[in-house]
C-alpha cells in the first residue's frame, strides 16, 4: 500500500541530492540555479508532506482470522503480567 | 554447647546433619539421568537422579512445575535446580527441585545449537535473504503480548519521538505452552492484513526458558515467510535468539527496534531541512556573485556617465565642422576678393589689356576652386578619423576584431604576462562568452 509512495518519495529525494549537487557544482547558469532552486524547493515540500502524511495511530489487532477487527490500544502504565517470573 | 563425650540423641544429630547440608550447599544444579519416577495423587514428583557412579534423592513439587516445559519421564536427562535438603524422618538427603530443563542432548542450549545449525545449512540466515528496511515506515505491525514490557518500551519511544506513525498492535503470548504458535500465526496474519511496512516480533527481557518461544523452528519459518520486513527485538542485548538470526534487522531491545523504525523519519526530516539550507546557500551565493558583476560594469565610466563620452565627440566633431565651415568662408571671402580685385583691374586697364585680364580670372577661379577641394577633403578625412576612434572605443568592437581582454581573478585586467604565474586562473572575455583558462607560462617579451 505504502510501496508506490515510498518509491516516489525516493525518487524525490534522489532528485533533490542531484539538484543541490549541481547547484553546488557552481557551474550552472543562474537562470538554470534560479529553476533549480524552485525545483528543489518544490521536492523538500513533497517530501515533507510524505513524512507527515499518516495519522498517528496505535491500535490492537482483535480478530485472528478472517476480517480486521481493531480497537485503539490505549497507551500507559499497564503491569507486565506474563512476563513476571512464574512460581 | 559441644559435649565431647556424650551421647547425641538421633533428632539432635540428623538436625546438626541437616544445617550443616543446607547452609553448606545452597542453591545447586545437577544433570544427570531421571529414575524411578513416582508421582502420586498429590501432584508431586518424586525420582532418583542418577549417573554412572552416583544416585540422589530429587522432589519437585507441584507448585513448582508450572514452568515446566515438558513432561519429565524415567531415562530422561535434566538438569535441576534447587536446594539440598535434609528429611529427617527417614534420614535422608534430597534435592527439592524448584526449576528443571532438558539436559545433556536434549538440553534447551543442545537443542538451540542444533536448530540453529540447521536453519543456517538451508540458508535461512544468509544475507542474501535480508530484506531491506522500508526507506519511510509509516505501518508498523508489533507481534507481542499486548500487556508486557516490550510494547509499552515501544509505544514509549514512539510518543516521545511522536512522528506521525501507524502502529498496529497483534497480541500474543509469548512464553509457555503454545505461545511460539501463536507468534507464528501473528506474522502470518500480519502479512494476509497487508499495508504494513515493517513488522517488530519480540518481547522484554527473561531468562533462556522465558525467551525459548522465540527458539522455536515454527516462528523462524514465520519469521522466514514473512514478505514484510521484519525486525526482531527478543530479551536485553546479550541473549540472541533463532528469531534475531532469521530476522532481517535485529534490535538488541524493544527499544532500540522502534529507535530503527522512528529514526528514520526523523533523519528525513533533517536531511530536508538541510537540502533546504543548502538550495538557500547557493541561490544566495550566485546572486551575490551576479550582483557583484553586475555593479562592477555598472561602473565602468562609460556606463556611470554615458552622455559625458558621446559629448566629448560631438564637441570635437562641431569643432572640426566649425573649422570647416570658418575655412571655407576665409576661402569664399578670399576669393570674392580676387574677384573684385580683378574686376577693378579690368576696369582700370584698357580693352587690349582685357585679354590678360580673362586669363588672371580663368587661373584665379581654378586655384580658389582647388582650395577648396583641398580644405574639404581634410574635413572629410577628419571626421572619418573621429568616427574610426569613437569605434574603436566600443570594447566589444575590438573583441569583434579577434581581441580579449583576459582578467585575473580579483578582475584586473591583464596588461603584463609578469603579473601570472603557471596555475593561476585567468578569466578571458571574448566577443561571444568567456573562456577560463589555467596560465602555463608568463612569458616576458623582450
Amino acid at each position: 500500500m505504502s510501496n508506490e509512495k515510498n518509491v516516489s518519495f525516493e525518487k524525490s529525494l534522489a532528485r533533490l541530492e542531484e539538484i543541490v549537487a549541481g547547484m553546488e557544482s557552481g557551474e550552472l547558469s543562474l537562470d538554470d540555479m534560479i529553476a533549480r532552486f524552485e525545483e528543489g524547493q518544490k521536492l523538500i515540500k513533497f517530501c515533507s508532506g510524505k513524512l507527515d502524511e499518516v495519522e498517528r495511530k496505535i491500535e490492537k489487532l482483535l480478530t485472528k482470522e478472517g476480517p480486521v477487527e481493531t480497537e485503539s490500544f490505549p497507551h500507559g502504565d499497564t503491569p507486565d503480567a506474563d512476563e513476571l517470573p512464574l512460581g | 554447647m559441644e559435649r565431647n563425650d556424650s551421647i547425641w540423641s538421633v533428632s539432635e544429630l540428623t538436625r546438626r546433619i541437616k544445617g550443616t547440608l543446607e547452609r553448606g550447599f545452597g542453591a545447586v544444579g545437577v544433570e544427570g539421568e531421571i529414575s524411578n519416577l513416582a508421582r502420586p495423587a498429590s501432584g508431586h514428583m518424586y525420582f532418583t537422579i542418577k549417573d554412572e557412579g552416583a544416585q540422589i534423592q530429587a522432589v519437585m513439587f507441584k507448585g513448582s512445575q508450572r514452568g515446566l516445559g515438558f513432561t519429565p519421564k524415567s531415562g530422561d536427562v535434566v538438569r535441576a535446580f534447587g536446594e539440598i535438603t535434609v528429611y529427617e524422618k527417614r534420614g535422608n538427603y534430597q534435592i527439592l527441585i524448584r526449576r528443571m530443563e532438558p539436559g545433556g542432548k536434549g538440553s534447551l542450549q543442545a537443542q538451540f545449537e542444533a536448530l540453529k545449525k540447521r536453519l543456517a545449512e538451508e540458508g535461512l540466515f544468509a544475507a542474501s535473504r535480508k530484506k531491506p528496511l522500508p526507506l519511510l515506515p509509516q505501518h508498523v505491525g508489533v507481534v507481542t503480548s499486548a500487556t508486557g514490557a516490550a510494547i509499552r518500551d515501544i509505544l514509549n519511544v514512539v510518543t516521545r519521538r511522536f512522528p506521525n506513525l501507524h502502529v498496529l498492535l497483534a497480541p500474543v503470548k509469548v512464553q509457555g505452552d503454545g505461545a511460539a504458535e501463536e507468534v507464528a500465526a501473528a506474522i502470518g496474519r500480519l502479512n494476509e492484513i497487508g499495508g504494513l511496512d515493517v513488522l517488530i516480533v519480540g518481547r522484554g527481557g527473561g531468562s533462556l526458558e522465558d525467551l525459548w518461544s522465540f527458539n522455536e523452528e515454527v516462528v523462524a519459518r514465520a519469521v522466514d515467510r514473512s514478505q514484510i520486513p521484519v525486525i526482531s527485538a527478543v530479551g536485553h542485548e546479550i541473549d540472541f535468539t533463532i528469531c534475531d538470526f532469521v530476522a532481517d534487522v535485529r534490535a538488541p531491545t524493544p527499544s532500540a527496534a522502534a529507535e530503527l523504525v522512528v529514526g528514520r523519519k526523523d533523519a528525513f526530516t533533517d536531511m530536508l531541512a538541510e537540502y533546504g539550507r543548502r538550495l538557500e546557500g547557493c541561490m544566495q551565493h550566485v546572486l551575490e556573485r551576479a550582483k557583484h558583476r553586475l555593479t562592477r560594469s555598472a561602473q565602468h565610466y562609460v556606463f556611470r556617465e554615458p552622455s559625458n563620452a558621446v559629448a566629448r565627440y560631438r564637441e570635437r566633431m562641431d569643432t572640426v565642422d566649425q573649422r570647416m565651415r570658418r575655412e571655407l568662408r576665409g576661402s569664399m571671402q578670399s576669393a570674392q576678393q580676387s574677384l573684385d580685385w580683378v574686376s577693378s583691374t579690368l576696369q582700370q586697364r584698357s580693352r587690349s589689356a582685357m585679354q590678360a585680364g580673362r586669363q588672371g580670372l580663368e587661373t584665379s577661379s581654378r586655384h580658389m576652386e582647388q582650395a577648396l577641394r583641398l580644405r574639404q577633403q581634410r574635413a572629410t578625412q577628419e571626421v572619418q578619423r573621429l568616427t574610426l576612434q569613437l569605434r574603436a572605443l566600443n570594447p566589444l568592437a575590438v573583441l569583434q576584431r579577434g581581441y580579449s581582454v583576459t582578467r585575473l581573478d580579483d578582475g584586473t585586467i591583464l596588461r603584463d604576462a609578469s603579473a601570472v604565474r603557471a596555475g593561476d586562473h585567468v578569466r578571458t572575455r571574448l566577443a561571444k562568452g568567456e573562456v577560463l583558462a589555467r596560465v602555463v607560462e608568463g612569458k616576458e617579451k623582450g
